[in-house]
């Protein structure tokens, strides 16, 4: 196996052996204003296909944001989305997902009256065409499609370890699994960009390290390109190939783990800097 | 110790997949339809069927349509009473304007003239939730109502100011007018709410099902996966609408007979539908059915155990059903906030068990 470490190429071949394709989404130059406040102020950055993506930043740097207009929630003032090689034009939510995105929430965003398998099932609502008069009679095309869509959700539910609470509603659920729910939902989309927004914030470390299996197995067996918001240093530098830190809406750093580590204003974002 | 999942197990997703996965759930319903369809209709007088059948049969139609909407999409309605009121006009004027069409072509058209109107009232809920759309759908109640006794086009310019059904059969039997015998009253709203019920479970187990719920949970979450809110709320107004259409033309034509639309299709119907599914259960279908059983079986009850039993004055006798079934509301809101429907849930889990405590 070659390692590759130019990271401009085409695609190239990480240490651990993943292939990263071309680029999926590019950013450019997106800036957006709520009022008078700057949220995001002129940033460009891509996620390349089959990587993990993470985006980095003290608190109020706008990552959330970020993510936010990556799907479509906001729409920003100025700057380009690009997907797949074509310039994104405005888009409702619900735009988007059809073209393939998928994210989780900061604070989980399920569906607490419904059983964990029909939660999962959303996310195959894409994928499902029957239209309301073949529902309706359920013979035939929906019934298909509901059986065919079951067995892909099944497979999701396999992979992720929830077999035994498929049934139950997810209000009843704790903290940890809903989580883990919320990711099931999002992959059972199959899409071709993940978001994760702090897909382990409040976890302890137990479940951060099966979170982390969760999300790298993601990438490595099916290929999902992953961009993730997280605080943990330790699991942001060991999971992503490459990372954006953000402060005050801006960028100022871009690269792998080990360059932004060493970045000095990265540092001194964190850390803080002495004024004289 | 009969009823359990043990022994009867599921090798394809289909089964798992099926409305009544317990074995003696299964041969409950196949009795229930056996004793419905087969036993009833030879014993039934007229009595029983306007006092108990019809109404149970018809409103449970309409609250079927309003759980859809407010139990399943999570949007609140006060609209139902006029909604019927649809119904019930848009029916008698194709029944005296294609007297030929058969009563049932009629019936599902009123339904499907009631899904429009409900789209149209249903316009705002894609700007406001919640307090603010019941008081939106209340203009609605007031509005319909206030348009069929305004415009006498809609009651043929009767003198009376009503709507009479005329006399229609369907294969030959009678089932609208005077001289409708009680069997036939009975079957032709049976079979409606069998149908209908199914649509209802069908369209809520599936995908459709899945937008409502996800539009009612958490609209955000559900627009994100990929939801479009706009045809969800507008599919829930128009099923919704379609099923409370029929439960009006039903009400009207077969019921009734005769109706004002004030009178018939008041408020008071909003409110008492709205009461149906809250004590049955927010979205549930047996929630629905087991609603408006209650909501009319137990006046019907009182009214016999008092008047009947025990020899009370007739007015008095209905004043006190007034208090006891209001006080029995709120008593049983206290005790099982999810109505009727979760505690044959929970009813239901339990007996799974028994007679083992786990």
């Amino acid at each position: 196996m070659t390692t590759v470490t130019d990271m401009n190429a085409d695609s190239y071949v990480t240490a651990d052996g993943r292939t990263i394709g071309g680029v999926v989404m590019d950013l450019k130059n997106i800036t957006l204003r709520f009022g008078g406040v700057v949220a995001i102020k002129d940033i460009s950055f891509d996620i390349r296909e089959g990587e993990i993506r993470a985006i980095i930043g003290p608190n109020g740097a706008g990552k959330s944001s970020m993510l936010n207009v990556i799907s479509g929630f906001y729409k920003p003032q100025e700057g380009e989305v690009w997907f797949r090689g074509s310039k994104r034009p405005p888009m409702k939510p619900y735009q988007v997902a059809r073209q393939g995105l998928a994210r989780t929430f900061q604070n989980i965003a399920l569906f607490d009256g419904m059983t964990v398998l029909d939660n999962i099932m959303t996310g195959r609502l894409n994928h499902m065409k029957a239209n309301m008069f073949q529902q309706a009679i359920w013979k035939g095309k929906a019934e298909r499609e509901e059986l065919a869509n079951r067995e892909i959700c099944e497979k999701v539910i396999d992979f992720l370890e929830i077999q035994h609470i498929r049934k139950t509603p997810v209000g009843r659920l704790p903290y940890g699994l809903k989580k883990r729910v919320e990711l099931a939902r999002a992959l059972a989309a199959q899409p071709s960009l993940l978001l994760l927004d702090e897909p382990m914030a409040g976890m302890n470390v137990e479940e951060k390290e099966d979170m982390s299996r969760f999300i790298l197995d993601m990438n490595d067996e099916f290929g999902t390109t992953i961009a993730l918001i997280e605080h943990d240093m330790g699991v942001v530098m060991d999971l992503s190939d490459r990372v954006v830190v953000m402060d005050y809406g801006k960028k100022i750093g871009d690269g792998t783990p080990d360059e932004v580590r060493n970045n000095q204003d990265v540092i001194d974002a964190y850390l803080g800097v002495a004024h004289d | 110790m009969f009823y359990r999942e043990a022994g009867d197990f599921k090798t394809s997703y289909r089964d798992d997949n099926q409305t009544f996965p317990i074995r003696l759930d299964r041969m409950g319903y196949y009795i229930l339809m056996f004793v419905a369809f087969l036993v009833v209709p030879f014993f039934i007088n007229d009595y029983w069927v306007n006092a108990v059948f019809a109404p149970f049969l018809i409103y449970a139609i309409a609250a079927l349509g309003l759980n859809i909407l407010t139990g399943y999409a999570g949007q609140v309605s006060l609209g139902t009473g006029g909604f019927m009121a649809v119904g019930a006009y848009a029916c008698y004027k194709l029944m005296t304007g294609f007297p030929e069409v058969s009563i049932v072509i009629h019936i599902i058209l009123a339904g499907g003239i009631t899904a429009m109107v409900g789209v149209a009232f249903g316009l705002p809920s894609l700007r406001i939730k919640g307090f603010y759309l019941a008081v939106a759908t209340l203009a609605a109640q007031f509005f319909l109502v206030w348009l069929f006794n305004k415009v006498p086009w809609f009651y043929n310019y009767s003198a009376s100011g009503q709507i009479n059904a005329p006399e229609r059969s369907v294969f030959g039997v009678i089932v609208t007018g005077p001289n409708t015998e009680a069997w036939a009253k009975y079957m032709i709203c049976l079979v409606f709410v069998v149908v209908l019920a199914w649509v209802a479970r069908n369209l809520t187990r599936g995908m459709m099902g899945r937008k409502w719920m996800g539009i009612r949970d958490m609209d955000i979450a559900a627009e994100i996966i990929g939801v479009n809110p706009l045809m969800a709320k507008m599919s829930a107004f128009a099923v919704s609408s379609f099923f409370v259409g029929i439960a009006g033309a039903l009400f009207f034509a077969v019921y009734l007979g005769a109706a004002e639309a004030g009178e018939a299709f008041g408020i008071n119907k909003s409110f008492l539908i709205l009461f149906m599914i809250i004590i049955g259960g927010l979205g549930s279908i047996f929630g629905s059915f087991a609603g408006a059983a209650f909501m009319v079986l137990m006046p019907v009850l009182l009214k016999n155990v008092l008047v009947g039993g025990m020899g009370w004055p007739t007015d008095l006798a209905a004043h006190f059903e007034f208090m006891i079934v209001g006080g029995l509301i709120v008593i049983f809101l206290i005790v099982e906030p999810h109505g009727l429907a979760q505690l044959w849930r929970l009813t239901k889990e339990k007996l799974r068990l028994w007679p083992f405590p786990h």
